[in-house]
């Protein structure tokens, strides 16, 4: 039976992702494991990309892991999983083997949105019952805060610094989650470790869901982002409530916005307090405010149109009724 | 009882892998291993073998995939050439650091740029550190036998490290010859179960594979990967004691061909070796003490043995089918020197580059470069210690 998702009752699970890694105080993915480990109500094995997680939480002889669990290196979680979810099936299908297993990888934005792209790809396309979490900070943070194509628009890096001729990041974003879905995978998410419920929910269902699925977490990084260093509830928070990373899922193709915010917060309440888009609170970048603003609603109305166009049908005709 | 069959080397390499019957197999197409992987893709449409196959993206995935297989805990293989081999080179460091004894043949073909389809050992070589075991084979029935004895190696107890099958692309691998077949359960029975170590997938006992290891430990953990491979030359004879016995076929470290009273010889790899053979048989017959001496076991290489079987030679050529580009010799002269240097009485040695992109090896060229072998030791003198054969200046 599952274990009702309320705190009294998860609070008896076994933490499966121990406390004493070695990641920064603060940070947000293991916040993130944390959560999606103790969603699951099976047992989980685990890939991890080379990044921040990977490095701080299995450092030899310590482990925080008490799932099993493997890196092999940055641009191929995917892969490595599949792999192991291949030989799963080969050792069940041959009577070697009974236990229900799910198979999960988390990779950062830079092991997953760009150098693990093609892997990540090619393991959905070919349909292995997996799960892949992003947990995305918005920039490669191992290495030392430089620019991935998470790194949102304007954001000052060390690679794309806030120099005095170009004023930091100067692309949008990639939107990886909607690409995941464009490969017609039966579950594809956007979540965040504010949204607790929301995020293990998410976990639940797509571990249900047989074929592969893909989840992007929000995951703040104090260090990367230039917050305080226990702001990584509140900064992911604002992040959903001025709509500039949305709460939502696409499953079997219909798009539903999992959490609407009654009053989208102006987009500046989430850039405000991180360091990284210190330099756009400037009269001469005040145009780089205003573009940032309106990707964020170009894209939310988008997000809006898309959950109309793809609502079951008789949620569409209440809809119309109502207006 | 043996089957008696006319194959191609990726035919047979495919059938050995067939009686092997692996748990995962991961597949990408590249000349000229694509037939390989094709024929066994084909087993697995049949039901012929149990084996689940992963159709991956890319060579990099494929070892990708191959590393979680086998760490799940399982019997996995793959097959590829050349620049499939460099997309994977990053991960073959990992397979083996890892104690992965993932097993797959190469079928030898020549590195881009510019791009050639045909077969040299520049692939190989570029992967010859990478802490792989190599076993190399002259002819498909060799290839067949290699790939089977591959895998008792990789997955002995004492060593547990990933095996490379090498055979050259298009002489080898698309030429048929008369091969015999082992009976399967013979096959299956010298092979035998495959037994984990550590698999991910028993979740009673949670393992972390890949972990962080910093300067205070690093060192001792590429210590403990050396010591192993010390042990592999071992094992590949008792492997080829047992082989013996379901086969008929005698196999060591290397061949020595006519070597014993041997005043000239060659060392050389793979195909090139048997046209190499019929011309120092050739020698043999006007009276000129030439020998070959063809190694099997590449890596780890067996230095001391190598050594010990060449030393009383007065000139030896290695013939290279790669080049090491660093500035000095081919791959394999330079680990021939190096078995050589502790002897203070060695053979004058000196090194050819043949046969790059599949440029045909000829038996003429076998009978020049021994004419200069006998030159040498009639003059003492050695007028170029490397040079291209067969080609255009
Ligand atoms: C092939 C390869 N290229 C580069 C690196 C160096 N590298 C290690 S971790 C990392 C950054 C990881 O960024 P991300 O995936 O976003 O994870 P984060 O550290 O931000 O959690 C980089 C560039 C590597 N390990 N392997
Ligand atoms: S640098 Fe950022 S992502 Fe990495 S451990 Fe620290 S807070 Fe977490
Ligand atoms: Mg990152």
């Amino acid at each position: 039976m599952a274990t009702p998702l309320s705190l009294k009752e998860l609070s008896k699970k076994e933490i499966l992702f121990t406390p004493g890694h070695r990641m920064c105080a603060g940070c947000g993915a293991p916040i993130i494991v944390k959560m999606v480990l103790l969603a699951a109500d099976y047992p989980v094995i685990a890939s991890n990309a080379t990044g921040c997680l990977e490095v701080s939480t299995c450092i030899s002889d310590y482990t925080a892991w008490k799932i099993p669990w493997i890196h092999s290196a940055f641009e191929n979680a995917a892969a490595t999983i599949s792999g192991v979810e291949t030989m799963y099936r080969s050792l069940k299908k041959q009577g070697k083997i009974n236990d229900e297993i799910k198979f999960i990888s988390f990779g950062g934005d830079g092991g997953t949105y760009d150098i693990g792209f093609q892997s990540l790809s090619g393991a959905m396309e070919r349909g292995h019952d997996m799960l892949y979490i992003c947990y995305d900070n918005g920039a490669y943070m191992n290495t030392g805060i430089q620019r991935s194509s998470a790194t949102p628009f304007g954001a000052d890096t060390t690679t794309c610094p806030a120099g005095d001729v170009i004023p930091g990041k100067m692309q949008q974003r990639k939107d990886l989650t909607k690409i995941m879905a464009a490969h017609n995978i039966p579950y594809a998410a956007q979540a965040s470790p504010s949204h607790w419920g929301d995020l293990m929910k998410k976990v639940r269902k797509a571990l249900e869901i047989k074929g592969p699925k893909f989840m992007n977490v929000i995951a703040p990084c104090n260090r990367g982002w230039r917050s305080k260093t226990d702001d990584a509830i509140t900064l992911s928070r604002l992040a959903v409530e001025t709509c500039c990373w949305p709460l939502y899922e696409i499953e079997n193709g219909n798009t539903k916005i999992t959490f609407k915010p009654r009053e989208k917060k102006p987009l500046v309440d989430f850039l405000k307090p991180q360091g990284r888009f210190k330099h756009l609170f400037t009269p001469e970048n005040e145009w780089l405010l205003k573009e940032a603003q309106e990707q964020v609603d170009k894209n939310w109305e988008r997000l809006l149109a898309e959950e109309a166009c793809f609502a079951p049908k008789e949620t569409k005709e209440k809809a119309s009724k109502e207006q | 009882m043996a089957r008696i069959v006319a194959v191609t080397g990726n035919e047979a390499v495919a059938e050995a892998l067939k009686q092997i019957n692996p748990d995962v197999c991961a597949a990408y197409p590249i000349t000229p291993q694509t037939d390989m992987m094709q024929r066994f893709a084909g087993f697995v449409s049949d039901g012929k073998v149990k084996t689940e196959i992963i159709l991956v993206e890319s060579e990099h995935s494929s070892m990708s995939a191959c590393i979680g297989a086998s760490a799940a805990g399982g019997r996995v293989i793959t097959a590829t050439s050349s620049q499939g081999l460099a997309l994977m080179w990053e991960m073959l460091f990992i397979a083996s650091g890892l104690r992965l004894p993932i097993i797959m043949p190469v079928v030898n073909r020549a590195l881009s740029a510019p791009l050639n389809i045909h077969g040299d050992h520049s692939d190989a070589m570029g992967a010859r550190d990478a802490g792989w075991i190599q076993l190399w084979s002259e002819n498909t029935q060799e290839a067949y036998d290699n790939t089977i004895q591959a895998f008792r190696i990789g997955e002995h107890m004492d060593i547990r490290l990933p095996v490379i099958i090498c055979l050259d692309g298009f002489i080898i691998s698309h030429s048929i010859e008369r091969i015999e077949y082992i009976e399967d359960s013979d096959v299956r029975n010298f092979v035998g179960d495959f037994k984990a170590v550590n698999p991910l997938l028993d979740i009673r006992h949670p393992v972390s594979y890949g972990p962080l290891i910093l300067p205070d430990y690093y060192m001792e953990f590429m210590r403990a990967h050396a010591e192993p491979m010390a042990k592999v030359p071992k094992v590949v004879l008792d492997v080829a004691k047992d082989f013996e016995k379901i086969s008929g076929r005698k196999y060591g470290l290397f061949e020595a061909y006519r070597l014993d009273d041997a005043e000239i010889g060659l060392v050389i790899l793979n195909s090139a070796a048997g046209t190499s053979k019929d011309v120092i048989d050739e020698f043999r017959n006007k009276g000129i003490k030439a020998g070959l001496l063809k190694p099997r076991l590449y890596r780890p290489f067996p230095y001391a043995e190598v050594g010990e079987a060449l030393k009383h030679l007065k000139a030896v050529c290695v013939l290279d089918r790669a080049d090491a580009f660093g500035g000095s010799f081919g791959p394999v002269f330079i680990d021939i020197a190096a078995s050589l240097y502790p002897y203070k009485e060695r053979p004058f040695l000196i090194n050819k580059i043949y046969g790059l992109g599949g440029r045909d090896y000829l038996p003429e060229h076998a009978a020049l470069v021994l004419d200069e072998l006998a030159e040498i030791v009639k003059t003492g003198k050695v007028k170029t210690f490397k040079e291209y054969i067969g080609v255009r200046e």
